[in-house]
């Protein structure tokens, strides 16, 4: 069983390597004249006039915590759905309550205007 | 099978050389681990090749749909475009800016290639050329395709300008919100298949109708809400406003140069060619001709692979991508979250619930 996922784990291994190799190679081979100027922010040959960490809309947050909310209710749809056809009615109906409450939720944050860009 | 083979092709060239002895107490406990080390690059390497080509393909593709050339100067037909440009990304200087944080600026364009290459490891090219054939394959996908947001924020934030900052929330806000409604879809497949095991997948789409037994009948509006999807995950055209050039000059990766920037381009292109083959298993049936059990056309073409169909698949979503590419105007940002909340995710719900209502009656014919 587990030792199925050997490759797997292999892959992830190899596909670091990847990306680590070209890296290096790149920094070997290409040239290295770092002046002031170059090595400065890009702002369309302005100089840097603010720091970058800045403040920023907070909707970027609230869709973050919308997702959460959302991928855990996919979490827990994917064993369900896996057994579905064993479970027959009962599971059914169980997970047809538990989306009916989801999408109250759903309504209340559109209307609520949690979804709107403007 | 394959793998005892080529271990006895190993012992007899070794023992030609008179080796074998000397050199059994190594390479047999080591061999297993050689052989997939050996299938490993067996994927990687065409996948490397194939975004390669994939970037000529798509430059030719948009030149010919806006009646121009393309690029056809380095070799014949420009055939060896990509390995030009390879080469001279490799030969840029890296440019680490003064102000970023060092260590991740350098991290996150391995942060974005590593989980696109490492989805690959589940993937099924045809019945049982399958690296791990594991059964939580749809679920390792799901994970790896998430990953991939972390190479695209951590480069944002850790080149410290305001560019890359805005367009590293823009890009992680789109992706996320995407990813629902691509679970969604993938619930109904699960649905549909009753597995996770990607090869099962397949194998649930077999039957006498040919491409009529595969899911995309039933789950059509789901392969039309993941592939597009799909295009919103890998921000390309036309929801590429993580890259913006008109506004934000690229958003993340506006302080890359040479490698660091190939890295992103490679981990993009690898991710297209990943939805593309990830649609053709779960909707389009993988590997299976699409001709099965028809009269004449499925004899006549029972002679073909099932990698060859594979591919040809993929090739469908792959010309997709540029299709959209050349015909789409780029999004604003508040349509691409209306389409991503208001429209997906609704459709996505709806249809869960009507794919676990069908399959309570008998009516359920996949």
């Amino acid at each position: 069983m587990l030792e199925n996922y050997f490759p797997v784990l292999l892959f992830i291994g190899i596909a670091l390597v990847m990306g680590v190799v070209p890296l290096v190679l790149g920094m070997l081979v290409g040239p290295h004249r770092p002046d002031e100027k170059k090595l400065s922010p890009y702002e369309c040959g302005f100089e840097a006039f603010e720091d970058a960490r800045m403040k920023f809309d907070v909707r970027f947050y609230l869709v973050a915590i919308l997702f959460i909310l959302f991928d855990l209710e996919i979490a827990f749809l994917f064993p369900w759905a896996i057994v579905l056809k064993e479970i027959g009615t009962f599971g059914f109906v169980s997970m047809m309550i538990f989306l009916a409450i989801l999408v109250v939720g759903f309504v209340y944050e559109w209307m609520k205007g949690a979804l709107e860009w403007e | 099978m394959m793998e005892a083979q080529a271990l006895q092709l190993v012992e007899s060239l070794l023992s030609f050389l008179g080796l074998w002895e000397l050199l059994r107490g190594f390479i047999e406990p080591a061999w297993h681990v050689v052989w997939t080390v050996l299938k490993i690059f067996a994927i990687i390497l065409p996948i490397m090749g194939g975004v390669a080509y994939y970037t000529l393909a798509e430059r030719k593709v948009l030149g010919f749909m806006q009646v121009r050339p393309g690029p056809n100067r380095v070799g014949y037909w420009g055939l060896l475009q990509p390995v030009a440009d390879g080469l001279k990304l490799l030969c840029k200087e890296i440019i680490i800016p003064t102000n970023s944080n060092k260590f991740l600026f350098l991290a996150a364009p391995v942060l974005a290639l590593t989980p696109a290459l490492a989805a690959w490891a589940v993937i099924p090219f045809d019945d049982g050329m399958i690296l791990a054939d594991v059964n939580a394959g749809l679920l390792y996908l799901l994970a790896m395709t998430s990953l991939g947001v972390y190479g695209i924020i951590i480069a944002g934030w850790a080149s410290n300008s305001k560019y890359a900052f805005l367009g590293a929330l823009r890009s992680a806000a789109q992706i996320v919100s995407y990813e629902l409604a691509m679970g969604f879809a993938l619930v109904c497949v699960l649905l549909a298949a009753q597995s996770m095991n990607m090869g099962d997948i397949v194998r649930g789409q077999q039957s006498e109708y040919g491409l009529f037994g595969w899911y995309w009948i039933p789950l059509f509006p789901m392969l039309v809400v993941y592939f597009i999807a799909g295009v919103a995950e890998t921000n390309r055209a036309p929801f590429d406003m993580a890259e913006g050039e008109s506004e934000i000059v690229a958003g993340f990766h506006v302080e890359y140069s040479g490698m660091g920037f190939a890295l992103f381009f490679l981990a993009e292109y690898a991710n297209m060619i990943l939805i593309a083959a990830l649609s053709s298993v779960m909707f389009l049936g993988g590997w299976l001709n699409p001709f099965q059990g028809w009269p004449v056309l499925g004899e006549l073409t029972a002679w073909v692979p099932g990698l060859v169909w594979m591919l040809g698949k993929m090739s469908i979503f792959l010309f997709l991508f540029l299709w959209l590419r050349a015909t789409f105007p780029r999004y604003r940002y508040d349509q691409l979250m209306r389409l991503g909340w208001k429209v997906f995710i609704p459709l996505t719900l709806v249809w869960v619930v009507v794919v676990a209502t069908w399959m309570q009656t008998p009516w359920w014919l996949w």
